[in-house]
C-alpha cells in the first residue's frame, strides 16, 4: 500500500515550535524545546525517545491535558482550544473503574455525557469481540490479566469513533508476549479504521513495526532529532520484524541514538 | 438468624472463633466470681446479670430502643450532612479553608465537654442527644470523605477530561464510587461515636435511655442494673458495627477489601 498521504496534505495535527517549561525551586525547567510536528489525517506517527524525554508531556499537550508554554497547536485546521473532539486517548495504564464491568467501562467514554445509544452497545460489543474479549463483557477488570484489560481500554478509545488516537505507552507494562499480540491487533485495527494515531513509546522496535513515521526526541528537554519515514508494505505482520529491511530501520535509530549518546551501541 | 446458626454450627471458622472466645470469657468471670466472691456491690457474676435483665427485660429493651432511636438519627444526619460537606470542600477552596478548617479545629476540643451547652440550647428532649451524637459522628465521615473523594487515579480524571465530561458526572461517575471505601471506613468509626454521643446526652439530661439508666442504677448502687446496661450497649455497639461492616460488603464487592470476602461477585457474572 502507498504512503497515506502526500506531503502536500494539510496536516490533522500541526505543532509549531511548541515548548513547554515547568517551574521548580530552583527556576524553570524546559521539558520539551521547539517541537515543529505535523501529523497528517490518517497516518500513523510514532514518538520514541529516551524516559523523561518529555514525549508523554508532547502527548498530554495535543491532548489538552496541559497547555503549552510556547507555540501553537492546531488540530484540524483549529488553534487547539480546551480538548480536541472527537479524540480517543490510550494510557500506560488501562484505569479501567473497577466497580464496572468490562463493558460498562468500554461505554464509559460516551456515558460521560449521554445515555448510550442500543446501536453503541452493540458496538461496544463487536469491539471487545474483535479484541478477542467475547463473554467477558459482563466480567470486573480485577479478574482480568493486564493483556485483556488494556484491550478494553482501547476499545473504550476506539468507541467513539474518534478522528484522532493518542496512545501513551499502551503496552509498556505489559509482557513481550502480549505485547506482541498487541502490536499486531492494532496494527490490524489501524488498517482498517485508519485513525491519525501519534503513539508514545520507547521501543524502537515497536515504533518501526507500527508507524509511518517514527519521531526521534532527544534527552530532556525534548527536542526533535530525526523523522523517519518507515516504508514497509502493509499489511504488517509479525513476519516483517524478520526481514532485512526492518532491521536497517531499527538499527539506524538505534545508531542515531548512540550517536547522540542516548543509547550504548 | 438462621445464617448466623448455621455459620456457627456448620465450620464458619471466623463466625466460631469470635463465639468461642466470647463464651470462654464469660465463663471464666462467672468462674472468677465463684471463687473469689467479690462484693456484688464490685462485680456481679454474668448469670446474676443475666438474671437481672429477665426480671424486667421490657423496661431494658424501651430504653435500649430509645438510645438506639438516638444513635441512628445522629449517624444518618452526619453521614447525610458529612458527605454533603466534604463534598463542598473537595469542590471549593473557599469552603476548603473555611470550613474544613474550622472542622479540624473544632475537632481538637473535647466534644464530650459541649454536651451541657447543647441541654441549654435545646432542652432536655431527644434533640439535644440526636445533636450530641451527630457532632460526634460527623468528624470522621467529612475527613474520610474528603480523602476517599481526593485519592482518584490523575489519569482517570484525565480520561474523563478528554472524554468531555461535566464536573458533575466526574462527581457521580468516578470520584463517589472511588470515595466509597473511604467513606465506609469513616463510617465505622462513626457509628461507635454516634452511640457514645447518645449516651452522653442522656448522661447530661433527660429521663430515657440506658445512659439514664446507667445513672439510675448507679445512684441506687445497683451495679447488677448498671452491667446489665453496659452489656446490652456492648451488644447493640457490636451490632450495628457488623450492620456497617454488612453493607460495605454489599455495595462494594469490586473493592480489594472485600475480594477474597466472598467468590460470589465473580460467579454472579
Amino acid at each position: 500500500m502507498a504512503p497515506p498521504a502526500s506531503s502536500e496534505t494539510a496536516a490533522y495535527v500541526a505543532l509549531g515550535r511548541v515548548g513547554k517549561t515547568y517551574a521548580s525551586p530552583r527556576g524553570p525547567v524546559a521539558a520539551l524545546v521547539d517541537i515543529d510536528l505535523d501529523i497528517r489525517p490518517q497516518e500513523f506517527v510514532s514518538v520514541v525517545g529516551p524516559s523523561g524525554c518529555g514525549k508523554s508531556t508532547l502527548l498530554k499537550l495535543v491532548a489538552g491535558l496541559e497547555g503549552t508554554t510556547f507555540g501553537t497547536i492546531d488540530i484540524g485546521g483549529k488553534p487547539l482550544d480546551g480538548t480536541p473532539d472527537r479524540l480517543g486517548v490510550v494510557f500506560q495504564r488501562d484505569v479501567l473503574l473497577d466497580w464496572r464491568t468490562i463493558l460498562d467501562n468500554v461505554l464509559l467514554s460516551i456515558e460521560f455525557t449521554r445515555k448510550p445509544t442500543a446501536d453503541e452497545r452493540a458496538r461496544a460489543v463487536a469491539l471487545l469481540n474483535r479484541f478477542g474479549l467475547g463473554g467477558f463483557e459482563h466480567r470486573f477488570p480485577w479478574e482480568l490479566s493486564g493483556g485483556m484489560r488494556q484491550r478494553a481500554s482501547i476499545c473504550r478509545a476506539l468507541l467513539a469513533d474518534p478522528d484522532l488516537l493518542l496512545m501513551d505507552e499502551p503496552f509498556g507494562a505489559l509482557d513481550a508476549m502480549t505485547r506482541d499480540d498487541l502490536n499486531i491487533e492494532l496494527a490490524q485495527i489501524w488498517q482498517d479504521t485508519r485513525k491519525t494515531l501519534l503513539f508514545i513509546t520507547h521501543s524502537i522496535a515497536e515504533a518501526v513495526f507500527l508507524s509511518d513515521r517514527v519521531v526521534m526526541m532527544s534527552k530532556a528537554p525534548g527536542m526533535v532529532v530525526d523523522v523517519i519515514t518507515i516504508d514497509l508494505p502493509r499489511p504488517r505482520l509479525l513476519a516483517v520484524r524478520d526481514t532485512p529491511e526492518f532491521a536497517a530501520y531499527v538499527h539506524r535509530i538505534r545508531h542515531h541514538f548512540a550517536e547522540l549518546g542516548i543509547v550504548k551501541e | 438468624m438462621m445464617r448466623f446458626a448455621r455459620r456457627l454450627f456448620l465450620g464458619d471458622n471466623e463466625t466460631r472463633d469470635v463465639v468461642v472466645v466470647l463464651a470462654a470469657a464469660l465463663v471464666l468471670w462467672e468462674i472468677g466470681v465463684y471463687v473469689f466472691q467479690p462484693s456484688p456491690l464490685i462485680l456481679p457474676a454474668p448469670s446474676a446479670i443475666f438474671a437481672a435483665f429477665l426480671e424486667t427485660p421490657g423496661l431494658f429493651l424501651r430504653h435500649l430502643g430509645f438510645t438506639l432511636w438516638m444513635t441512628c438519627l445522629g449517624f444518618v444526619l452526619a453521614v447525610v450532612i458529612g458527605v454533603a460537606l466534604a463534598v463542598g470542600i473537595v469542590y471549593s477552596k473557599f469552603l476548603e479553608r473555611t470550613i474544613y478548617t474550622l472542622l479540624v479545629a473544632l475537632n481538637s476540643i473535647p466534644k464530650v465537654a459541649l454536651a451541657p451547652l447543647f441541654v441549654i440550647w435545646m432542652g432536655t428532649g431527644p434533640e439535644p442527644k440526636v445533636a450530641i451524637a451527630l457532632m460526634l459522628a460527623i468528624f470522621p465521615i467529612v475527613i474520610d470523605m474528603v480523602l476517599g473523594l481526593r485519592s482518584v487515579d490523575p489519569d482517570m480524571l484525565a480520561l474523563a477530561k478528554v472524554s468531555k465530561a461535566s464536573p458533575w458526572a466526574v462527581l457521580i461517575k468516578i470520584r463517589f464510587p472511588c470515595a466509597l471505601p473511604s467513606l465506609f471506613a469513616g463510617m465505622k468509626v462513626a457509628i461507635s461515636f454516634a452511640l457514645v454521643g447518645a449516651i452522653v446526652g442522656e448522661f447530661v439530661a433527660g429521663s430515657r435511655g440506658i445512659g439514664f439508666q446507667i445513672l439510675v442504677a448507679q445512684g441506687q448502687f445497683d451495679t447488677v442494673r448498671v452491667f446489665v446496661s453496659l452489656l446490652l450497649l456492648g451488644v447493640v455497639g457490636t451490632i450495628l458495627f457488623f450492620l456497617v461492616d454488612y453493607t460495605e460488603r454489599l455495595s462494594l464487592p469490586w473493592h480489594v477489601s472485600q475480594r477474597g470476602r466472598h467468590q460470589s461477585s465473580a460467579d454472579r457474572a
